[in-house]
């Protein structure tokens, strides 16, 4: 049993991930310090979705030709659920910043506390309200985004959408091929429908409320926060398109689907950050 | 044997390509270990830099920006690419043979986390090429002082988000290795020292990587997209990096020892002649110091004006730390009393790692108090402790691992004569070079300053003295290692009559595959 674990080939994927990647950080590193346009960058993208697309292609085709075993199952298992979990930490440490401006800094700069002279001295007018762009009023006056209209119907989208990949994964298990196709497409759907309304938003936001990324540290959260987790749905709604066409393409069997489960376990992180989002960005 | 693996030693390249395409677990952690040998000489010499500055008050050899350009660059180098790495490649290496696997659960993912580390690191030494120089702000990137830095600065802050992303599968890798490919049989409270505790450290980076990401993804934005993270005009707080940092930075220090812990709990027992003292006692005191490392972060910023509630939250939770450590120290000692003790070089190390950890640790419960710390705050008391928990603690761990593990991986005996030299002259010289830094900081020296007041004179001489020494007995080590793999003094199966474990029924060196076919382990 464990001695039929399958240890892979050489493989050159790695290697060419990581120039992929350099080639990447340097472009956008030179376009930052103004030293270049953005060629460099998206070349570097270009070549990393090429190695992305050869590795995950390669995976899926060993996949189907059945040689993974239930303990690399599970190893696949382990390695996704910890990567997840690397994932809630990184949106921890901007929910932190979050509270630590809201419960910490900002009632400092008003004086709160053993702060009286920070406020006395540096910015007397200073009066700490939640949403705040700091005593300077970065970006000038704004607009906060109620947490009614769009990010409302965002949280309607994004909790259906849980429940129909939950719905296909049933399909699948039942093998019940059309609700596992339908029921992908919908998630699918509904995932580039919330990845719409929020550019929606965000141009709303531009245009309309003056609340952009400079709009001090409101802006810096409500961007940083909303802006990675709609990058992270993104991934999430392309990485279930994947598998909606492996689906189509008659891949996984109802006992063995690791590929669809991952996805579906991204899905509902992304799902559940949102829900911290509405509480804490919008709503309170 | 699966035809799987007959079908992967058919293919195996040979010359580069076997290196930058292996799978391999055995592969991948010699990669790792020169890796991090030779960043470990680069960054030697970047401190050698400093203490050649340091030898007499006034500026001598290099200008002020260079120099903190070296403080910054030598504790990025030494922590990233020589401390982490090496600790990686021994988890590759003895991981899998220590718990009967025949590799790491993840291989190619494996391959991916070595091979970003030359290539970030070329990314950022680079920058010391650069006109304006490297990053010179300290290895803590504090704002507002790192947001001003040149051109350097996107290039650092990328490679290490690429270091990160190199740590963070790398321990999703171990950890998966860890639970999944046990041969029957072993179960948790059975594994070996070592592997529990690079469990617990692979956790503790899954956990602090991402937020070290975070933070410095926020240092990018407030420099280059106009947000406020850092800014108090903008409602933020300069303050706030350094909490989230810490909050990453702290375990990040455990990440750096909880392995060596491991090693020396490895060691003694074998040339102790005993097996280890009080072992559930050392799984649950690393599990401790694990979890108490989330909640002491603050303790590094005691002067910045926190409130007094958190300022002695910190400070007792910080003092708690030295109970489990105490708990492992006293087990150790424990391990050693009335065993048929031998005094090979590993022993030698692991014994000197006892004694010097335990200073630095003893240090560290100083700076926890809050009144104390106001004074050694930012001193070079603060450099001694942390040198003495680094050095004669994860880098002497990391000899001795070697010392110990190295018959095993090559069926060759190093020459145990030049081990002793190599000990004693090692020893000697890191005490030479850091027991002074205790007294300059005592009595007022900061960190991070190229001069001196010329009180200080005497016993930065003696560092400096000590660090040169300390650089050539490293010379000697690599020469003991040449000379190991040139002569042809083999050893059987078991290099070291008193070692217990899996690795040991292995031949030296190990099958390319280590066990094909898992082993009972009673």
């Amino acid at each position: 049993m464990s001695g039929s674990y399958y240890i892979p080939h050489e493989t050159k994927w790695p290697f060419l991930s990581t120039v992929a990647l350099i080639i990447l950080f340097v472009g956008l590193s030179n376009y930052l310090n103004d030293e270049s346009d953005l060629t460099l960058m998206f070349t570097g993208l270009a070549l990393l979705m090429v190695m992305i697309y050869g590795w995950f292609s390669y995976v899926i085709k060993e996949s189907e030709s059945g040689i993974y075993n239930a303990q690399v199952d599970m190893s696949f298992r382990w390695g996704m659920a910890w990567f997840i979990f690397s994932e809630v930490m990184f949106f921890a440490a901007f929910f932190g910043a979050l509270y630590y401006a809201r419960e910490l800094s900002l009632p400092w700069l008003g004086g709160d506390g053993a702060k009286v002279s920070t406020n006395i001295v540096l910015w007397p007018q200073f009066e700490n309200v939640w949403p705040s762009n700091g005593p300077a009023n970065y970006g000038g006056d704004f607009i906060h985004m109620k947490a009614g209209g769009i990010p409302a119907l965002n949280t309607l989208i994004l909790l259906t959408s849980g429940l129909t990949v939950t719905w296909a994964h049933h399909g699948l298990k039942e093998a019940k091929r059309n609700q596992l196709i339908l029921g992908l497409i919908a998630t699918v759907l509904l995932g580039f429908i919330f990845v719409g309304f929020q550019a929606y938003e965000y141009m709303h936001a531009y245009s309309d409320l003056n609340l952009k990324l400079t709009t001090g540290i409101y802006g810096s959260t409500f961007y940083m926060l909303t802006g990675f987790h709609g990058f992270h749905v993104t991934l999430g709604a392309i990485m279930l398109t994947v598998i909606l066409f492996r689906c189509i393409n008659g891949h996984f069997t109802n006992q063995n689907h690791f590929g669809f489960e991952a996805v579906a376990w991204y899905w509902h992180f992304v799902d559940v950050v949102w829900l911290g989002l509405f509480v804490f960005v919008y709503w309170l | 044997m699966s035809a799987n693996l007959e079908h992967a030693e058919h293919h195996q390249p040979s010359g580069i390509m076997r290196w930058i395409t292996t799978t391999n677990h055995k592969d991948i952690g010699t990669l790792y270990l020169f890796f991090s040998l030779l960043m470990f000489f680069i960054g030697g010499l970047m401190a050698l830099v400093i203490r050649a500055e340091l030898f007499e008050p006034g500026l001598q050899l290099v200008v002020p920006g260079f120099f903190n350009q070296m403080t910054t660059m030598h504790a990025l180098i030494m922590i990233f690419g020589a401390v982490m790495p090496a600790f990686v490649g021994l988890a590759n290496w003895q991981v899998p043979l220590m718990i009967g696997a025949p590799d790491m659960a993840l291989p190619r993912l494996n391959n991916w986390s070595f091979w970003i580390l030359p290539f970030a690191f070329t990314m950022m030494i680079s920058t010391l090429f650069f006109e304006g120089g490297g990053p010179a702000a300290g290895w803590t990137l504090y704002p507002p002082l790192s947001l001003q830095g040149g051109n350097s600065m996107p290039f650092v802050i990328f490679s290490i988000h690429l270091l990160g992303l190199s740590s963070i599968l790398g321990a999703i890798n171990i950890i998966a290795t860890i639970l999944n490919m046990r041969a029957p049989g072993m179960t948790l409270m059975k594994m070996p020292m070592f592997v529990w505790t690079w469990l617990i450290t692979a956790f503790l980076l899954i956990a602090a990587m991402p937020v070290l990401a975070g933070a410095i993804t926020m240092l990018l934005t407030d420099r280059f997209f106009g947000t406020s993270f850092f800014t108090a005009s903008g409602g933020g707080d300069p303050v706030l990096f350094q909490h989230i940092f810490w909050f990453f930075g702290h375990p990040e220090v455990y990440i750096l020892i909880l392995p060596a812990f491991g090693i020396i709990s490895t060691i003694l027992p074998t040339f102790s002649r005993k097996p280890l003292f009080g072992y559930d006692s050392m799984v649950y005191a690393t599990a401790s110091i694990a979890l108490l490392s989330f909640i002491v972060w603050a303790h590094h910023m005691f002067t910045v004006g926190m409130p007094l509630a958190g300022e002695l939250f910190f400070m007792f939770a910080t003092m708690l730390i030295a109970v489990p450590t105490g708990v492992k120290v006293f087990n150790w000692v424990a391990t050693m009393w009335r065993g048929s003790m031998t005094f090979e070089t590993p022993m030698l190390f692991s014994i000197a790692f006892i004694v010097l950890f335990t200073i630095g640790g003893l240090s560290g419960l100083m700076l926890a108090i809050v009144p104390a710390d106001f004074q050694y705050h930012d001193t070079y008391f603060v450099v001694a402790h942390f040198h003495y928990v680094l050095v004669p603690g994860a880098i002497f761990a990391i000899i001795a691992a070697v010392y110990y593990w190295l018959p095993k991986w090559t069926g060759k005996m190093y020459d145990e004569f030049l081990g002793k030299i190599h000990f004693w002259l090692t020893t000697i010289f890191v005490n030479v070079t850091f027991f002074p830094m205790h007294f300059v900081g005592l009595a007022g020296m900061p960190r991070r300053i190229p001069d001196y007041a010329v009180q200080f004179t005497d016993f930065n001489a003696i560092a400096s003295v000590g660090a040169f020494g300390f650089g050539f007995a490293q010379v000697l080590f690599l020469y003991i290692l040449y000379k190991a793999l040139k002569d042809d003094v083999t050893v059987g199966e078991k290099a070291w009559d008193g070692a217990q474990g899996l690795e040991w029924t292995l031949s030296s060196p190990p099958p390319y595959h280590s066990f094909e076919t898992p082993p009972k382990v009673e």
